[in-house]
Parts: C-alpha cells; structure tokens; sequence
C-alpha cells in the first residue's frame, strides 16, 4: 500500500527537467499524491467527470467544426446533409456533442447539489465555489451559442428570444440587443459571432477548471464528514481515486452511450430538424431541459414590480439573480457546520430545494399560463427564499448533530455547541 | 419593421406567455404503432423501404423535394449500384457547363440529388394552392409523433364534422394534423402504385411503407449506430466490472 505523500528523487533527463522546469514535481504533487480524504463517496466522482465532459466536448468539437459551415445558409445542410450523412462517423462525432452537452449538464448539476448537501462552499473553500459559479455561467454561455449553430428553427428562435432579454435593460437595451446580433435581427452576423464565441468559451473554461483545482488543492477536498481531515485521514489521489474515478466514468460511460446509441434525439426538439425560418415562429419556444429551471424562473415574473420595474425586466432580474445568488452563498448559509449530516433541518431544506428546482424545470417545459404560472411563481419565490432567508436564519437557530474529531475517533458524548468547527 | 415584430412576437411569446397555441391547438395525439426498425435491435426492413421509395417516387415526389437524398444514397434501402445508376439515368439533370460554357442537360448519375419537383418555393407554392410542400429528407424527426405521426397523417383524412368550414378552398379535413385543415390533398388511394412483389397496394400499406422510407431517410445511418451501440456497451461494461473488480482489490485495506 502506498500511503506516501512524498515524491521520490528524480534521476537522469528527468530530473535535468525538472530543475529547470518543475512540471513533473507539480505534476506528480497534484496529480499523483494528492491528498483525499478517505471517506469520499461516489457524489465525489462528479467533479472529475465534468472536467472528461470538458475533455470530450472539446475534441468532439474540434473534428465537428472541420466539416461545420458556419454561414446562415449552410450551417443546416452541412449539419443535416452532410455530417449526419456524409461525413464518416459524423453521426457518432455529432450525437457525443449534442448529448454530451447535456450529460456536461447533469454532471455539473450533480457536482453543484453534492457541494450544497456537504457544504463544500464553506470556508476555507468559498473562492474554490465561486470560480465553481462563474464555470457553469460560462458554460450556460457556451451551450446557447452552440444550440444556435445547426441553425435549426429553434436555434434561430432561441437566438432570437434570449438576446431579447438584454433588451430589458433601461435605455440602452434596444442598442445592446442591435450590437449583440450585428444587425437588425438575429440573421448571419450572428451566426458566425456566436461561432467564433463557442469555440472560444471551452478554453476559458478549461483555464477556469485550471484555477477550480488550483484552488482546490490549496486547501483539500470537503468530504462527507464536512470536518477537517488530518494526514492521517487521507490517502494518496492515485491509485486510489484514479482508479475509483475510472469505475465511475465506466458507468457514466454507458449512461452516455446509452444517449448517444439508442436515444440520440432525445434531448432534441423537433422543430429544430427544420431549417431556420424568420417567418415562422414554433408554436411554443422551449430551451433545453437544462435552462428549464431558469427559463421558469424569467416567465414566472409576469406583473410589473412595485409599478418601477418592468414585467419583463424583473423577470431578466430574476433568472440572474437566481444564479448570481449562489456566490454570496458562503456568506448567505450561516451555520459553521458544512455536512447535512449533522444538520437534520437543514438536510430537509435541502431535499426542498432539489424538489423546487425540479419543479422549476417541469413548469419551464410548458406555456406559462393557468396552474403552471402559479406554481412557478411559488417555486420561484421559495428559491429566494431558501436563499435568502431560511439559510441565514437556519444556521443561527439549528442545533446541529455532534461532530466527530476525526474519521476514527467516536463523537465526543454531549455534542458539539453551534459555534465549534 | 420586420425587427419590431418579430421582437414583439418572441417577447410575446417567450417572456409575456401569451398562449402561442394556435397550431398546436386540436392536435390528436397519433395512436402509437409498432415498427422493424424500433428498439435497440431494430432493424429497417429492406422491403418495407424499397416499396415506400415506390411510392415516394411515384406519388410524394410529386410535389415534395427530398434535397439530403442522393441516388447512390439508396443502396442503405438494399438497391444494387447497377439498378441505381438505371434508375438515375431516367432522371434529367441540369449540369454547368458544356466546353462553350453552356448549361446543359444530361441523365442523372448516381451522385446526383434526386431532383426536387419544383424550381423555387414560389413555383411550389403556385402550383399548390399557396401552401408549400415540405422537403422530406427529415420529415420524421421533424415533427412530434415522429413515424406514427406521420403514419397517422397519411390515414387520417375524413369528412369533416358537420358545420366546419375550411379556412380557405381546396383544404381537407385530416385527424392528426394539428388545427385538422390541411393543404395536402389525401395523397393515397387504394391501387396508386404496382408493387413488383405483388404486395396488395392498400393506403394502409403504401402509407406504412413509405413512413419506412422516410424513417430511413430522416436517418440513414440508424442501423450503423445501433450496431456500434452494442458493442460499445458490451466492452464498456466489461471494462467497467474490471475497474470494479480492481477497485475493490486495490481499496481493501483502506477502510
């Protein structure tokens, strides 16, 4: 069993190197002996999925765009006619890039709630959280532009209906939406500025994901425990953990497939396998399943606020705000203690919330009117308020569970006091 | 301003949530059907689909383009390349240019585009009392209900219910089809085409198989996938039950 940390000297070309270039030392540091906790479960599998999903988009995307025309008429045919048809193995190269935009999804989506049932934005980690924060902002970024680029009928009316929202904004909106699309209507100017953009966007993720782990290294992994592990308590990153997270992209790997294989249009609306048509509007306009939440949150805001703020600007207000809250998160939650293990009130807030989300999305899918508005509207209101107020009060009036010292050692009798960490 | 409207009509659309239901007011859900090539190992059934290229050929053609089909295209639906190029040769094609640098006209070649019924969308649109056909190449992925849909929408023309009037002359009546007034003429009677196998031409087989066909078109490469699917979960199946089976081995002294 190897439970050094150390790493052993360098010899030969090796060592010439690193001496002059320490990549091997950092190498074998952070990716070799990395210190984990030993209790990790398979909620912690996610996070190193997500950087494959990362891998597998950039790669698939790079061999799509030698054969993509990024041009308003021909971006379909070279899409429908000539990828899906021509192109060897264009089929396979596309369906692992349309699919694996919503696996890169559920991955994250699972990676973000198993940081907020462990409260792995707590300190010492909240910067580690909000570079978090700012990766699924810019891959929100990423995957709307790259639904636009088969320049489908949804594309087109999806281009069309979120640059809208910008124009929500007092007095420069209007302007803002014109500079946004490069003319009066979302048209080939925008095609091709939304291409530039989603080939570039993946590589400011991949040095987010740089930043992410460095500053996850900086002060460890969280762990299911949510307390603070000694040397003891962690095992090197490799074997152990390359070899779990290997067993769990196997399966990751054939829910994927699954997708890809046997399912492939699923996620995929039909209107889009027609050609972008300015004259003809999709009966109703609905995002991809994992902007639903979102999308509900912005049609859910359908009276104007306090007669100040425009139904619609409120509803742009809210779908950011919704996402921007979570960086006061650290601050907003109050309770020292981070595992909801040890949080029994909080643990079922959070059962609410993973619930309101999903309820989110549901009413996201269907046209806002009779009960669907109504229930978005509550949902949307309960996830500010789970926020905003029941975190901060919660963790002032939550007495938590006794916390043990460390992995091996019983919890102490009597229990630990709110403030103790 | 066409920008001004179409602003409007998203914003209203989108954001506003006006009820956008018009078109897909009154559809009928299509009844689900099963077919060859459903599941993961369906396969398309070769004759279904060279009897539905019969009557794509012979009766859709007419008025539909299918633009992403190429005659070689059609040794996926198991037509041999010498009946393809014959088949293509009956076809004229306009080609650019002649050594004066004259267009000019020649038999198809199999790598040429089965040629579209119509020159331009106004020509279609003239010829089809202001409605315009349209292109099938995805025509199954196109629309919800997929194959049963449009199964369901060849089959379903009726009379229709007493007192409703069309929107406008020349429409018909048809079940599935989302606000039921259709500009398609039914497409289908019984005896349209021959079947050189002998299979009776009744509307319910034509229109089984040609949706085949145009399954087989919306997605050419589906048996290709399917295959490559199973053998890409066998092995990673098995690779992942020995990463398993390694993990435990290699974990059993940590806990």
């Amino acid at each position: 069993m190897n439970r050094e940390f150390v790493q052993p000297p360098l010899r030969g070309v090796a060592k010439w190197i690193d001496e002059r270039l320490p990549i091997l030392t950092w190498a074998y540091n952070e990716l070799v002996v990395y210190p984990a906790p030993k209790n990790l479960n398979y909620w912690w599998n996610f996070g190193s999925l997500a950087g494959i999903m990362l891998t597998i988009q950039i790669v698939t995307g790079i061999v799509l765009v030698m054969h993509y025309t990024p041009h308003a008429s021909m971006a379909f045919d070279s899409v429908e006619g000539y990828i899906m048809r021509d192109v060897n193995w264009g089929w396979l190269l596309r369906y692992l890039h349309a699919n694996g935009a919503s696996m890169f999804f559920a991955v994250v989506y699972i990676h973000i709630f198993r940081g907020l049932y462990y409260g792995s934005y707590k300190a010492p980690r909240e910067l580690l959280w909000m570079i978090g924060v700012v990766i699924v902002i810019v891959m929100m970024a990423t995957a709307f532009m790259g639904y636009v680029l088969p320049w489908g009928n949804m594309s087109y009316w999806a281009a069309t209906v979120i640059t809208n929202l910008f124009s929500a904004i007092p007095l420069v909106g209007e302007t803002i939406v014109t500079w946004l699309w490069g003319g009066f209507t979302v048209a080939n100017p925008t095609l091709q500025r939304f291409f530039s953009l989603h080939y570039l966007l993946p590589f400011v993720i991949f040095a987010l994901v740089f930043l992410h782990i460095l500053a996850l290294h900086q002060v460890g992994s969280n762990n299911p425990l949510g307390i603070d592990l000694t040397k003891k308590d962690k095992i090197p990153f490799h074997p152990y953990y390359t070899i779990k997270d290997m067993f769990g992209l196997g399966v990751f790997l054939l829910v994927y497939g699954f997708f890809v294989f046997f399912a492939p249009n699923a996620f995929i609306e039909p209107v889009n396998f027609e050609p972008a048509n300015p004259l003809q509007t999709p009966a109703h306009i609905v995002p991809e399943w994992y902007f639903l939440p979102f999308y509900a949150i912005l049609r859910a805001i359908n009276f104007d606020i306090l007669w100040i703020i425009p139904a619609k600007l409120g509803g742009v207000i809210a779908m950011f705000a919704s996402i921007f809250v979570l960086f006061l998160l650290p601050w907003l939650d109050t309770s020292p203690v981070r595992s909801a293990r040890f949080r029994p009130i909080y643990r079922q807030f959070f059962w609410i919330l993973v619930l309101d989300v999903l309820v989110l999305g549901y009413c996201g899918a269907h046209p806002p009117e009779g009960w669907y508005l109504t229930v978005a509207q509550i949902a949307t209101a309960y996830y500010f308020l789970h926020f905003l107020v029941i975190l901060p009060i919660l963790g002032k009036v939550e007495r938590p569970l006794p916390l043990p010292k460390s992995l091996d050692e019983p919890v102490l009798a009597g229990g630990a006091a709110p403030s103790s960490r | 301003m066409v920008r001004t409207v179409l602003t409007r009509i998203a914003l209203a659309l989108a954001v506003a949530g006006l009820p956008a239901a018009v078109l897909a007011a009154e559809a009928e859900e299509p009844p689900a059907r099963s077919w060859p090539h459903e599941g993961i190992f369906g396969r398309y059934d070769r004759a279904a689909l060279q009897r539905g290229f019969l009557v794509f050929k012979e009766v859709c053609s007419g008025c539909h383009s299918a633009r992403y089909l190429r005659f070689r295209d059609l040794e996926g639906i198991g037509l041999d390349p010498d009946t393809i190029k014959a088949l293509a040769a009956e076809y004229t094609v306009q080609d650019c240019c002649d050594d004066a640098g004259e267009p000019f006209e020649r038999p198809a070649l199999p790598s040429d585009r089965f040629p579209p019924p119509y020159p331009n969308e106004q020509a279609a649109r003239a010829s089809n009392n202001g409605a315009l056909p349209p292109d099938l190449s995805l025509i199954v992925k196109a629309r919800a209900g997929h194959e049963d849909y449009i199964h369901a929408l060849l089959t379903g023309y009726e009379e229709p219910p007493a007192g409703e009037q069309p929107p406008r002359e020349g429409m018909y009546w048809n079940r599935y089809f989302p606000g039921h007034w259709i500009a398609m003429p039914p497409p289908l009677s019984e005896g349209l085409v021959e079947y050189p196998d002998g299979t009776p031409a009744t509307v319910e087989q034509m229109a089984s198989d040609v949706t085949q066909f145009l399954t087989w078109l919306s997605e050419p490469t589906m048996e290709e996938r399917k295959r490559t699917g199973i053998k890409y979960m066998l092995f990673v199946l098995v690779l992942t039950g020995l990463f398993y089976a390694y993990k435990r081995k290699l974990w059993a002294d940590i806990h």
